[in-house]
């Protein structure tokens, strides 16, 4: 069997567990944010937390809720990284420098988990487990808070109330990621994923001289990496490393516990807004986005250009034998297209142009299929966009999901889908005109530009993967990509709350015959043009100068 | 002009009509083939509009689009960076190409205004100034009077102001307003008191309580509205300027953090051709034409003689989904016409037929000369006249006796309402056939108005027959109707007739629903229980008791022989007083978003091949790879952005016809509208400038120094 085939095989397995877990997840969490029981457990943490799971809160309230949690879990994290010093169970590492400190807060608690730190050689178990993991779950849940917030808003009408941001802050834990990762732990122990509370071992190496492991309670936190499309990893080498991913089939396994949650919740959108055949649109939408950037990627990877890569089966520097070019390419992609931002494999060594569609990735939103909640909300807001030029040529004013999208809701529209890009270019362009930023690339050239591209894109964009080469542990990477983590998440939902709250507001038109019917395939397909169009073009000329530039010079 | 129609319907149906029917509506305007007709261009109004265009170089003028006025900046930015270097042709190449995509988009909103200029000219001439005598005999000019004056208007007179007529009737001249020739009555009470200033009285006197202040008439604002003085942005427009002007900002951005970027790569870029890469990539061949497209709009309104208060309301008509018809003159012709001769038993069909044809030539309404040209023609009885027959004494139709009829030869013929004829043969000692009551309901029944026929002669007072009256459904209405429910629109009709009656109406003009018995109050419930819904009402009134209803619809057109109530109380009038024009004013909505919705697809899709152009031209030179991008194969960098400029002015000049007619509408459903346009405007927003910039590339690189 081929390298090749192995891929597509490999592509069909995954689609086909995808498949498999849709109908049953997308609906149950339809049901878990519908429900008015809590759970005991539940009952105790809004006890403990003095809050009332049952007031419908406004967009208002709602995003006060966000802002205020996360907030405080930015601060928390921040000074728990600043006091490990003085931490039980640090391993003897000292306390983290303000802006690291500051840039780590604000990376896991944004969802982003980037990096400027080598886990192992800087992160205690405490500040591991108590606090990066604990992010890893909440700031997921937030995510998907914020995502089911925007469909109720949809769903509902004439009210203004979104539902309670802490309950469900709170189920998407209990009820979901907890369980989940539970399983996908478990799974990942099984295929030899390591999960305990040793030290550093040092062990001699086969060509003499010696190197230090870690031990770690690496599954769980892998699991919940991968499920909450956190991407943060417990090693430097992230889900390179053998003992957070193994195999090949662990590697696979990786790549569905990114995609899992994010595609099941178009399930849950189509439930909740009370016709899955929008659900199916939108997965649609995400699909074709997604096969496509795979399909391009393994061509441009498996593509044998040069006496080396034609040696090699295809561009392998910088990929696990592993997992091979096939297995690295699903996962870059996939990684890219949520807002995961764990690697297997080195992007920075990817080909030029391969190099560039895991940028384009990230700078289409990621939204096919997204980060948890994310991609979904994303989506959502291309497809108010979308519906709002293409409403207008079929003789009506635009309405989406019965609800219209009139000046209020294309200004927030149009607020969210300016901020990323906002966030990328000006930081980008301020790290090219300044003298000392530029001194962190490691390679000269389109490929030296590439890797501050990449690290605000992934910043802005909330996906924490890096291109490696750039030396990002600066006082400048350190706080601009810190400041663009936040905004570049915290901003857009501002935005999506706010939309939310409008569209529930209203008073649903119904569907008739001149309505343009978005669960069609030609809806679908407009809307992949639009975000392509929309969002891709924007960044052509600094994609140019990049990886197109470097990808086209062969 | 009688008013002899209205008696006999009024004795006829069973029920109140909730809008008076008129014998002055013009039967124009039939549906034509569901096309909107497109508005006329000539190019020579380009050539008419260009000073406006400079005019409109004013930043005053500019600032009201986002997109243009960065244009405008741009064209400035260049034009500064030209004088200091004199000797770089590009950069006044470039400035003058930039300069011209302002001066097309003035040009073509110019072009849309010039065009409701000529129609404000002619309004304007008959606000000719008027003396007016009050009747307490004082003479004020027209300009001086108050709300609550009272004025006398005699033959010859203009009427001074808008008002109601409080005594009197008059024949009064419209055309200065409806450009219908044909004089109309106006007379005190009733739904047709209405007067308009400006108007001539062409006989008799009446006294106007005037109603609005002087400057604030229906003229001036007519005036008003297709000059587009009064042009307000509406609710669609602006929500497009918002996701235009956002575009514009994603595209600053992206040109303003180039320059780092590309010193970094090796080279630097110029403001001209930074400004050069903005001015193509910004959504401008919409934002150019976005304000032409919306007064077109209200214009191709004017062409068909009918003005919107507001374009909000143009844009309401584009979004109904229940449209509320009133069966006279919309759905049927104005009056019921006789289809059939149905004898009591004992009598010959032709009998009744020559009876009732006799009776009813001293019958002048509609319907009475329905019977006469029903007998003639199926029972080949010759059209006789009044004067043809000797000795006749004719009785004319009155509302009072409901009935007409001649007595000649010693007989006595009558033909009226049933409940007439019964009781003027019962009078007369007469027998009623016993099954001339079933016959009468049997006609009810089936929709149909039944007459009674009867005859006094040397047999006795006797009944003969019942006519069959019928509302006749306009020719073509059943295929308009199914397309509107295509486009997803509801039809209900509005009828005052009986629920039986109105069914059978309903079915054979095949509307979605109807509204019998119909008071103004039911019309109401149904609007608001419809908006209840969510839906989007249009409805057609032009009485007192209609104003409520028309207010309360999203689109409330108002007939222009109405009442200034219903005027005052719609947001759009029709001076023609065609209730079947609302259907073509839904289609008018429609088409301006359309339009607008096209046109911005076919901007944003423009990028595309911008981009392939200019990018190349930038960088190629610094990183040769990129030449691959190059795929038009454009001669030269200066070319290639210069073609790019060029493509994206001459895109604008070239859409104006385009924009001021609006895109091709067919009423057909969502789908295939959306299917349509997305390969027309989408597709062929992405390939266009492909063709097109190489083109002009290839003209460029015909000049020495350039290619």
């Amino acid at each position: 069997m081929g390298p090749v085939t192995a891929g597509v095989l490999q592509l069909l397995a995954l689609m086909g567990a995808l498949a498999l877990a849709y109908l049953p997840l997308g609906t149950y969490l339809a049901r878990v944010y519908s429900s008015d029981r809590h759970w005991r457990v539940e009952r105790w943490i809004y006890r403990c937390v003095g809050a009332d799971p049952d007031t419908g809160m406004r967009w208002p309230a709602y995003l006060r809720g966000v802002l205020a949690f996360s907030a405080a879990g930015v601060l928390f994290l921040y000074l728990l990284q600043r006091l490990q010093g003085v931490l039980p169970l640090s391993l003897g590492f000292r306390a983290i420098d303000p802006d690291q400190a500051f840039n780590t807060a604000a990376s896991f608690v944004t969802n982003t988990n980037w990096q400027s730190y080598y886990g192992e050689q800087a992160m205690g178990h405490v500040v591991q487990t108590a606090g990066l993991a604990v992010q890893n779950f909440v700031s997921a849940a937030v995510g998907i808070a914020v995502a089911v917030a925007l469909v109720r808003g949809f769903a509902r009408s004439r009210t203004g109330e979104l539902g309670n941001f802490w309950s469900d802050l709170v189920r998407g834990i209990t009820r979901v990621l907890v369980p989940l990762a539970v399983v996908a732990a478990v799974v990942l122990v099984a295929c030899g994923v390591i999960q305990n509370l040793s030290g550093i071992h040092e062990v001699g190496q086969f060509t003499g001289g010696s190197q230090q492991w870690n031990g770690g309670a690496v599954a769980s936190q892998e699991a919940i990496k991968e499920l909450g499309t956190n991407g943060g990893g417990y090693f430097n080498a992230n889900s390179a490393h053998p003992f957070e991913n193994p195999t090949p089939f662990t590697n696979l396994f990786e790549i569905f516990l990114i995609l899992l949650i994010p595609v099941a919740l178009t399930r849950t959108f189509g439930v909740m807004v009370g016709s899955v055949r929008q659900g199916y649109a939108i997965l649609a939408t995400m699909a074709t986005i997604w096969l496509a950037f795979t399909a391009l990627m393994m061509w441009t990877e498996f593509a044998h250009r040069g006496a080396a890569l034609e040696l090699a089966g295809g561009a392998m520097e910088g990929k696990e034998t592993r997992f091979g070019v096939a297995g690295s390419s699903i996962f870059a992609v996939a990684t890219t297209l949520t807002s995961t931002g764990a690697v297997d494999s080195f992007h920075s060594s990817f080909t030029g142009l391969g190099g560039g569609i895991t940028m384009l990735g990230m700078m289409l939103g990621e939204i096919a299929p997204g980060g948890v909640g994310s991609g979904l909300y994303g989506m959502l807001i291309m497809a108010v966009i979308a519906v709002f030029i293409a409403g207008l040529m079929v003789g009506r004013t635009p309405e989406y999901l019965g609800k219209k999208l009139g000046t209020r809701e294309i200004k927030l529209a149009a607020c969210y889908i300016l901020v990323t890009p906002t966030l990328v270019l000006v930081f980008t362009a301020l790290a090219m005109a300044l003298p000392t930023p530029a001194g962190s690339m490691t390679n000269s050239g389109a490929h030296g530009f590439s890797e501050i591209l990449y690290a605000y894109t992934s910043g802005a964009n909330n996906n924490g993967s890096a291109f490696a080469g750039l030396d990002a542990d600066t006082q400048w990477f350190n706080t601009t990509i810190g400041l663009a983590m936040l905004l570049g998440r915290f901003l857009p939902m501002v935005f999506v709350l706010a939309l939310a709250g409008s569209l529930a507001g209203q008073r649903p038109v119904p569907a008739t015959a001149g309505t343009l019917r978005t669960e069609q395939p030609l809806f679908a397909g407009l809307l992949v043009g639009a975000i392509l169009i929309i969002t891709g073009l924007t960044y052509f000329p600094a994609l140019a100068l990049g990886p197109l530039a470097e990808g086209l010079a062969a | 002009m009688t008013t002899r129609t209205e008696n006999q319907e009024d004795s006829m149906s069973t029920a109140i009509p909730t809008r008076a029917p008129h014998d002055d509506v013009p039967t124009g305007h039939q549906p034509s083939g569901g096309r909107v007709g497109a508005g006329l261009f000539d190019p020579k109004q380009l050539l008419r509009s260009l000073p406006e265009a400079f005019r409109k170089l004013d930043p005053r003028a500019q600032v009201t689009s986002p997109v243009m006025f960065v244009v405008w900046i741009g064209s400035v930015l260049t034009t500064v960076f030209a004088f200091t270097d004199p000797g770089d042709w590009f950069g006044w190449t470039i400035s003058a190409w930039l300069w011209l995509t302002v001066l097309f988009a003035n040009l073509a909103e110019a072009v849309a205004e010039g065009r409701g200029k000529a129609q404000a000219d002619t309004l304007r001439k008959a606000k000719t100034d008027t003396v007016a005598r009050r009747t307490d005999g004082s003479v004020v000019p027209g300009t001086e009077l108050k709300v609550g004056d009272l004025v006398v208007c005699e033959a010859g007179d203009v009427i001074p102001g808008d008002g109601d007529v409080v005594e009197g009737v008059a024949s009064v001249d419209e055309s200065a307003i409806t450009g219908e020739s044909a004089p109309v009555i106006r007379e005190s009470g009733g739904d047709r008191s209405a007067v308009t200033g400006g108007t001539k009285v062409l006989s008799d006197r009446i006294v106007v309580k005037i109603t609005t202040r002087p400057g604030e008439t229906f003229i001036d604002r007519m005036i008003n509205l297709v000059e587009g003085a009064a042009r307000q942005k509406t609710p669609n427009e602006v929500a497009l300027n918002i996701l235009l002007a956002s575009l514009t900002i994603v595209f600053l951005l992206v040109c303003a953090t180039l320059p780092p970027l590309a010193h970094y790569a090796g080279t630097d870029l110029t403001m001209t051709v930074l400004v050069a890469l903005l001015v193509c990539l910004i959504p401008t061949t919409i934002g150019a034409l976005l304000s032409a497209i919306g007064i077109a709009g209200m214009d191709r309104l004017v062409q068909r003689n009918v003005l919107a208060m507001s374009g909000r309301a143009v844009e309401a008509a584009g979004d109904v989904s229940t449209l509320l018809l009133d069966k006279t003159g919309t759905i049927t012709l104005g009056n019921r016409q006789a289809t059939e001769f149905v004898p009591v038993r004992g009598t010959a069909e032709a009998e009744v037929a020559d009876a009732a044809q006799l009776s009813s030539l001293a019958d002048e309404t509609p319907e009475g000369r329905s019977v006469v040209v029903l007998a003639k023609e199926t029972y080949g009885l010759r059209e006789r006249h009044r004067g043809d027959i000797t000795g006749a004494e004719w009785i004319s139709f009155t509302a009072q006796t409901r009935m007409s009829g001649v007595d000649v030869d010693g007989r006595k013929i009558r033909k009226g309402a049933a409940g007439s004829v019964l009781a003027w043969v019962r009078e007369r000692g007469g027998d009623i056939a016993p099954d001339a009551d079933g016959l009468v309901s049997r006609v009810s029944e089936a929709g149909g108005t039944p007459l009674l026929v009867a005859v006094e002669d040397a047999r006795g007072p006797r009944v003969l027959g019942v006519v069959h009256l019928k509302d006749v459904v306009k020719e073509g209405m059943r295929e308009r109707f199914a397309q509107l429910r295509r486009m997803g629109i509801k039809t209900v009709m509005i009828t005052g007739d009986n629920p039986l009656t109105a069914k059978a109406i309903a079915d054979e003009a095949g509307v979605d629903d109807f509204l019998a018995e119909a008071t103004p109050e039911d019309k109401m419930a149904l609007i608001k229980r419809e908006q209840a819904g969510g839906k989007l009402v249009a409805m057609t009134g032009d009485g007192t008791n209609d104003a409520p209803a028309l207010a309360q619809a999203d689109v409330g057109v108002a007939m222009n022989t109405g009442t200034s109530a219903a005027k005052e109380a719609g947001n759009m009038v029709d001076l023609d007083s065609d209730p079947t024009k609302l259907i073509e004013i839904v289609e008018i909505g429609k088409q301006l978003l359309i339009t607008r919705g096209a046109l911005t697809t076919f901007s944003i899709a423009n990028d595309v091949a911008k981009y392939f152009a200019i990018i190349p031209a930038l960088f190629a030179a610094v990183y040769p790879g990129l030449d691959k991008l190059n795929i038009m194969r454009l001669s030269s960098p200066d070319s290639a952005i210069l073609a790019a400029v060029i493509f994206n002015a001459l895109i604008i000049i070239a859409l104006v016809p385009l924009s001021l007619k609006g895109v091709r509408y067919r009423p057909v459903s969502a789908d295939r509208l959306l299917r349509r346009n997305l390969a027309v405007y989408g597709l062929g927003g992405l390939i266009a400038p492909f063709i097109g910039i190489k083109i002009i590339d290839l003209l460029l690189s015909l000049i020495p120094g350039i290619g």
